[in-house]
């Protein structure tokens, strides 16, 4: 990281940064520590869905979740499924983000349509996509169907898997490609055409050139795909394919709601988001040690 | 409430009836608030069922609960667990001095939301339905079947399905609801417990046994459908019934709520047939056993509101009111004066078919396990089966495996409400 030796500018009086800073931690403290340390105390007890009874049990929750193969099964299906999110995302935005930053005409129009998606509420995302590629109406399906592939994703796990990624990666794909998109934008031109005077193709520009300079941007995008991914996918794994068929979709936190809200299991829901946590606080804590070093901070 | 003193009192009615049934609920509630000044209905569409009971179990615990929550069938154990948080409908209509008659009610229907001790309602019966077989006249026709006679048997079925696709129909059957039709209603139907201890009746330490050989051979019937392409497995819930108007499917087996979508959307003529049973099976057909939903009230409010409920679930249990939602919705007359009213206003004679959900409630004397089920975390069995038949229907696992393994994840299930609910 760049050292700063100039001084930094101070307050003239003590309460000012706190009270600046407040609002800020009020909300973390009301949004997050609370329901955080709610889910914590609920996941050592069990309760009817009324909360009118409850009993402490320990670390029963969490013991029972052990022995459950499903939901061990579902690690393995949030880890291709998240897998497949952010790479695929990233990779696809990167690239609209490259094509956007070279065209000359119509810039406007591409930026607008490539921003569009992300206006779109997550379960309506999802409905789009389910609707497409409904097994009987669908307009995909119709076409899947003209060259001999039958498409039923109520039936074929790997189809609704392949449904349920792309509808999340298409909605994410909006943030990804200004966040990309920005980064290229501020690349000095000089820089590229020093490049090419030097006798560099497109190809090698990128690789070599702006690829190492939009490092930052990439990383930050790897994170925030990582939790939108975990976290914010339930809407459109609920209306596209329900966790379902069988349990090919059921990804950790489709469980967590799924048993949650429908099931009234609370015990056994905040025990897994405790889980669900823990894992997101080691890949966040992993990421920023690891791989934060190969980020060249200009 | 903070509505000047003049105002009538306001009565939320949170419930899950969607497109065409929203509006009719929407009717119902504004013909009730015109009759009389003291109190409003105000009926709020929550999401589906499970969406809805989520939503009311949410505003509960936040103290801001609806007077009048719709919770389907299969929540009614989560309903009867939570004591301090219902209010028995006969004490709300005890307390508020209107006049009762349980008796008036469809003796399969209310069995299902009665006190298995004392036999008092505990939830108001609203809309109950069976499952019915939908089949599409026209494309009967032109397969070469009877257009007037709907398959009896499953035998006929897959015969009517295999003509259906001959004749160039790309899914001869579909069902939806498959826990509920092809499991719970399959074994009343035969006349086979679903699960011990009169399938839940009977006491919080029941065991699921829908595993027996009969429910797994009528699956493996199934599964040879789906093999030979006669059945087509479309999804979990009621996405049959838009496959079915839409003239995808020439079979359909699913609600008899169905109905009054299936009317305003369909544009070929169509008849209702009784669900299919198996012709070796002793005793069947048996009797269905109801889905839908009921009406619960909820604790916590004033003895005016409380009054304002009786008023109002005794005006939906009216002959005029109950007869009119089922003529238009294929819901069941939850009251015999209801049904009696229908018949008596030639609705059957000339809609026929309308009457197939009640006959088959009627069709005999429920044995103590086809009453109905009364088993807790319901709903989540329900997903565990949807879930291994998936499996079966994708040609993954065996009937009897899947069987088996629903029944084993449900126990655990059903023991642990048993825990949490003591």
């Amino acid at each position: 990281m760049a050292q700063n030796s100039r001084e930094r500018p101070r307050f003239g009086t003590g309460w000012l940064p706190y009270a600046l800073v407040a609002p800020q931690l009020i909300i973390t403290a009301l949004f997050f520590l609370w329901p955080a340390g709610e889910a914590l105390w609920q996941s050592t007890s069990t309760q009817d869905a009324f909360g009118l009874s409850s009993e402490f049990v320990g670390l029963d929750n969490f013991t029972s979740l052990w022995g459950d193969s499903l939901y061990l099964a579902s690690f393995k299906t949030t880890m291709i499924f998240s897998g497949l999110v952010t790479v695929c995302g990233l990779l696809i935005s990167l690239l609209l983000a490259a094509m956007a930053d070279r065209v000359t005409r119509g810039k406007r129009l591409y930026q607008t349509l490539l921003i569009w998606p992300y206006a779109v509420a997550p379960a309506i995302a999802a409905v789009l996509w389910a609707f497409l590629f409904n097994p009987s109406i669908g307009l995909v399906t119709y076409g899947l169907a003209k060259v001999g592939i039958e498409w039923n994703h109520a039936l074929n796990g790997g189809q609704a898997m392949f449904l349920v990624v792309l509808a999340s990666i298409w909605k994410q794909v909006s943030y990804n490609f200004l966040f990309f998109y920005a980064g290229l934008q501020a690349i000095p031109r000089s820089l590229v055409e020093a490049a090419a005077i030097d006798g560099a193709g497109p190809i090698r520009r990128f690789f070599g050139l702006v690829l190492p300079l939009i490092s930052p941007t990439t990383f930050f995008l790897l994170v925030v795909n990582l939790v939108y991914s975990f976290f914010d996918t339930f809407p459109v794994i609920d209306a596209a394919t329900g966790g379902g068929p069988g349990q090919s979709t059921m990804t950790l936190i489709y469980k967590i709601y799924s048993e949650g809200f429908k099931g009234l299991d609370l015990g056994s829901s905040a025990a897994q988001s405790v889980v669900l946590m823990v894992i997101v606080i080691v890949l966040t804590v992993v990421q920023f040690r690891f791989i934060e070093r190969k980020v060249q901070y200009a | 409430m903070s509505t000047s003193a003049l105002a009538a009192t306001e009565i939320q009615f949170w419930h899950s009836m969607e497109s065409a049934l929203g509006d009719r609920v929407n009717q119902i509630a504004a013909d009730f608030n015109a009759s009389q000044s003291d109190y409003k209905i105000v009926p709020i569409y929550k999401g589906n069922y499970e969406q809805g009971l989520a939503a009311g179990i949410a505003a509960f615990r936040a103290g801001n609960a609806p007077a009048i929550l719709q919770v389907y069938e299969v929540g009614t154990a989560t309903m009867i667990g939570a004591k301090k948080a219902v209010k028995p409908v006969w004490q709300v209509m005890k307390d508020a001095g209107e006049t009762f008659d349980e008796k008036a009610f469809v003796p399969a229907i209310a069995g299902y939301y009665a006190d298995s001790k004392t036999n008092h309602l505990i939830s108001m019966p609203f809309n109950s339905s069976t499952p019915v077989l939908y089949y599409n006249k026209d494309a009967f026709k032109k397969a070469g079947l009877d257009p007037n006679t709907p398959p009896k048997t499953w035998a006929d079925v897959n015969a009517a399905a295999a003509k259906l696709k001959a004749s160039g129909m790309s899914c001869g059957f579909t069902m939806g609801w498959q826990g509920w039709t092809q499991l719970e209603n399959y074994s009343a139907w035969h006349a086979l417990p679903y699960a011990t201890k009169d399938n839940g009746f009977g006491g919080l330490d029941a065991k699921l046994e829908f595993n027996g050989p009969q429910q797994v051979k009528h699956i493996q019937f199934l599964a040879d459908m789906a093999k030979n392409g006669t059945f087509t497995y479309v999804g979990r819930k009621d996405e049959v019934t838009s496959k079915f108007y839409s003239g995808d499917c020439g079979i359909a087996m699913t609600t008899s709520g169905a109905l009054a979508n299936i009317g305003k959307y369909a544009k070929f003529s169509y008849g209702v047939g009784m669900m299919p049973y198996d012709a070796d099976v002793k005793g069947a057909p048996q009797n269905a056993i109801i889905g839908g939903a009921s009406l619960w009230v909820l604790a916590g409010k004033s003895a005016t509101e409380y009054k304002g409920v009786a008023k109002f679930l005794n005006y939906l249990a009216s002959p005029p009111v109950a007869a009119k939602w089922h003529q238009d919705t294929g819901y069941l007359p939850v009251t015999k004066a209801a049904y009696e009213l229908t018949e008596k206003q030639g609705f059957y004679a000339k809609n026929p078919g309308a009457d197939t959900a009640i006959k088959q409630m009627l069709n005999k004397d429920p044995l103590p396990y086809t009453r109905g089920l009364r088993l807790g975390n319901m709903p989540q069995i329900r997903t565990v089966v949807d879930e291994e038949l998936e499996g079966v229907w994708s040609g993954k696992q065996t009937p009897k495996a899947a069987l088996d393994k629903a029944v084993e994840r449900g126990n655990d299930l059903l023991a642990r409400f048993a825990k949490q609910g003591s």
